[in-house]
């Protein structure tokens, strides 16, 4: 604020200034609350990562289990994409096809079946993946539970055999009516089952364990293949380290524990954190954004749940596999989670806090 | 100090290196009555009256009130509701230029601030109608005047400028660093505390050099570069960031003994005492990729934005949003015949392609938000909450702590207006706390007369 302003350089005022000749015309300015920039980020875009990075994972599973696994993809995909565009149709909603939400429910689901499974059980399990397990609940971001592991949960509950049929891996040339065979998991727990021990069960080495050389649901058995295209989502910052990292530190810890009490009825950690859908669970199924807490904090106690109950099944339960139940589980303790894992606000002391939310 | 959460938005501080230049005399300017936050003033001319550069338009009405001046001597062509930045028309009085600029002779006789008492700069503060200019335009007199039982001991001068694209307060610093210290060491004097942190984020070292270098000697400040990441201008998180106190939920600067002034306001301050000179001008960046000159300009309050453009070349054809202000926090602007006031860091304009539409798909619970959030608020929820219209539970969630950063709204995938929502909850949940105070305080009564009868 100097006096020379609006003066001329020899301090006379200046001319007041005409306007430009051709005024502005402005047309149809948008006019919205702010901000007015965003950082770039979409649904659809975060829903291509997760496809990007299951892509490894997914080529491992095609080379073992060859043709069956492939027909196994195009027909969940193809039938969570129906079933998607099918709902919204029933309840007049625009459909939603385009956030690739519905092609990633209908990979993950796929990757969670065995190469084998007949096309009725493929369709079905998109039917209620999708139908069951999303749009009930008002389609995306409402669904309560994984809508992969829904599906995969009620296939294995209503068809048992089908879902526990596994083709043994013969590379890309495995035929469809190949011969099957245990999983890992399974032949162990069989084994123990039986009273015999660890070793007896002639369960493969850590080294086919690592690439997929295993029976399995057709996408979870690369565990080197799933945790390249995990590590490249959390360095692409989609997922938040929480959840992978306490799911697999708690899982080893209590089959570690397990171990060194008792190594010849208890498997090592490793078999267990390679082994089953633990990398494919870890990483891409309980890290959906949906179905988990928004907190770090909150991820961090989800993530060590499904660790610890995967564990738990997998040692002491029924079933030889526990990922899917443990996520489910989880997930309906998600809403829990979020209410006791709410952040402090800035500047609320630490009792003051305690206190109101005892209120 | 880092405070938790914040963005890195693109800056696009392009205008960075030009001078700041001044505006050349308009034709007309509206000089709106209420430029500040609180009561509007009394307007003191009326149609047809001559008035001098910087004569008062209004005196203020109470001690949260000051009054606006005449940018340019002329005649009052109307004193009516006009547009105003805010959205909606409000009283201000339109002055035609008579092209003599003639000084008001009642200005107030250049003074030593070094000689005066806190209470005459105060009141001098008051008259020149200064009021914080980082845009929240709270009038300076009342920041400067804490309630004996506050105990105020470090005044903090903000040269963060986090919000993307302005670069107003940069070459404020750069151009006029010994009048920003000299402001500085006049608001330390009105305060009476005898310590001072400058704190500037690390994309500006120069503007800390230029003020390490004009500070004076009996001015004791401490300067510090920030982390660059918004909203690091905010008070609290910069008071958190300099001196690691944090002010409580509902609270004020001053309750953990911190007042916070814009380096603009440092400089108003000081023409205000020195030059006995009242607020009738600023420093605006004009900027974005759809105005074809940018400019930091030195633009009168009341200046017509039309006119304002028109000096920058004019707007691109491709132009999609005009908002004052930076693009995190700043108003979009939808009537070019509203002027520049006191508040308008800047004036952005923005091509059809850049202005993001908040169009609001679900929520898919990513928690970026939370991340984002700099008050440690939980958006996702609040904004589900919102958007069911079910106000009443916003309160539990701390709604009334939330700064508007727009940092959640930033890095939503799902576009959600978080922000409208919160504007909009804050009001609504002010409204039901007002209800439920009125109910209190009718039962009371009631109760009251039921005892008595």
């Amino acid at each position: 604020m100097t006096l020379e302003s609006g003066t001329g350089p020899d301090g006379a005022p200046t001319e007041p200034a005409t306007p430009v000749a051709e005024p502005i015309t402005p047309r149809d300015l948008i006019v919205s609350a702010s901000p007015h920039v965003h950082a770039g980020q979409d649904v659809p875009w975060i829903m291509r990562q997760v496809l990007l990075a299951l892509l490894p994972g997914l080529l491992a599973g095609l080379w073992f289990f060859g043709l069956g696994a492939l027909r196994v993809l195009v027909l969940a995909v193809a039938g969570c994409l129906a079933c998607e565009w099918a709902c919204a149709r029933l309840v007049k909603r625009p459909a939603t096809l385009r956030d690739y939400s519905a092609v990633l429910t209908g990979v993950l689901l796929a990757m969670n079946l065995p190469s084998g499974s007949p096309w009725w059980l493929v369709l079905i399990g998109s039917a209620v993946a999708i139908g069951l397990g999303k749009a009930v609940y008002g389609g995306l971001g409402y669904n309560p539970f994984n809508p992969a592991l829904v599906a995969r949960v009620f296939l294995l509950i209503s068809f048992p055999v089908q879902m526990t049929t596994w083709v043994v891996p013969q590379g890309p040339g495995t035929a469809l009516d190949a011969a099957t065979g245990a999983t890992p998991l399974g032949a162990i727990k069989e084994a123990v089952g039986l009273g015999r021990t660890v070793a007896d069960a002639g369960a493969p080495g850590l080294r086919d364990l690592l690439v997929g050389n295993v029976g399995g649901s057709f996408g979870e058995v690369s565990a080197l293949a799933l945790l390249l295209g995990g590590l490249w989502l959390l360095w692409r910052g989609v997922i938040r380290w929480q959840v992978p990292v306490a799911f697999m530190a708690a899982t080893a810890l209590v089959t570690g524990i397990a171990h060194l009490a008792d190594p010849a009825h208890y498997a090592s950690p490793l078999v267990h954190l390679l082994g089953g859908g633990l990398m494919l669970g870890a990483w891409f199924m309980a890290t959906d954004m949906v179905t988990s807490p928004v907190t770090r904090r909150g991820l961090l106690i989800f993530g060590a749940g499904c660790g610890l109950l995967t564990a738990v099944i997998r040692l002491w339960g029924g079933y030889p596999e526990g990922v899917s139940f443990a996520i489910l589980l989880m997930n309906a303790a998600t809403p829990l989670i979020d209410r006791w894992t709410r952040p402090r606000v800035f500047g609320e002391a630490r009792k003051l806090y305690r206190e109101a939310d005892a209120a | 100090m880092k405070f938790s959460g914040g963005v890195h938005p693109a800056y696009h501080k392009d205008t960075a290196g030009l001078q700041i230049e001044a505006m050349p005399l308009l034709h007309r300017y509206v000089v709106p009555i209420a430029q500040h936050l609180g009561a509007p003033g009394k307007v003191l001319v009326a149609k047809g009256d001559r008035v001098a550069r910087w004569q008062p338009l209004s005196e203020p009405v109470g001690f949260v009130s000051v009054p606006v001046h005449a940018p340019t001597s002329g005649t009052v062509k109307q004193v009516a509701a006009l547009p105003h930045p805010l959205g909606r028309p409000m009283l201000a009085v339109e002055i035609e230029s008579d092209g003599e600029d003639r000084p008001w002779e009642g200005l107030a006789p250049p003074a030593d601030w070094r000689r005066l008492e806190p209470a005459e700069l105060r009141r001098a503060i008051q008259a020149a109608g200064v009021v914080g200019m980082g845009g929240a335009t709270f009038p300076t007199h009342v920041k400067l005047s804490p309630p004996a039982e506050k105990k105020v001991d470090l005044l903090i001068l903000n040269g963060a400028e986090c919000e993307p694209y302005l670069t107003a307060d940069h070459r404020v610093m750069l151009e006029q660093a010994a009048e920003v210290m000299e402001g500085l060491g006049l608001m330390m004097r009105v305060l009476g505390v005898t310590r001072a942190c400058v704190g500037i984020e690390s994309n500006k070292p120069d503007a800390l050099e230029a003020l390490r270098r004009a500070c004076p000697a009996d001015v004791a400040a401490e300067f510090t570069l920030l982390e660059t990441k918004y909203p690091q201008g905010s008070e609290k998180h910069l008071i958190y960031a300099l001196s690691g106190r944090r002010v409580p939920p509902g609270g004020l600067p001053m309750d953990v003994g911190c007042v916070v002034q814009n380096v603009g306001t440092a400089v108003a301050c000081l023409e205000a005492v020195r030059d006995g000179l009242p607020m009738t001008e600023r420093v605006a960046t004009v900027t974005g990729a759809a105005i074809n000159v940018p400019h930091n300009l030195r633009v009168r309050v009341g200046a017509p934005l039309l006119d304002v453009l028109a000096h920058c070349g004019g707007v691109t054809p491709d132009v999609g949003k005009v908002i004052f202000g930076g693009p995190m926090m700043g108003i979009g602007q939808f009537d070019m015949d509203v002027p520049l006031i006191k508040g308008t860091s800047g004036v952005l304009c923005l091509r059809d392609d850049e202005a993001v539409l908040f169009e609001g798909g679900p929520c898919i619970r990513c928690g970026a938000c939370v991340d984002a959030c700099p008050m440690g608020l939980v958006p996702s929820a609040m904004g589900l909450i919102a958007e069911r219209f079910r106000f009443e539970e916003l309160g539990d969630w701390h709604i009334l702590d939330c700064i508007e950063c727009g940092s959640c709204a930033y890095v939503c995938p799902s576009r959600r207006p978080l922000v409208q929502h919160f504007k909009r909850g804050k009001a609504e949940w002010r409204d039901i706390l007002e209800e439920r105070r009125a109910k209190t305080d009718r039962d009371a009564k009631r109760a009251e007369t039921a005892a008595t009868a």
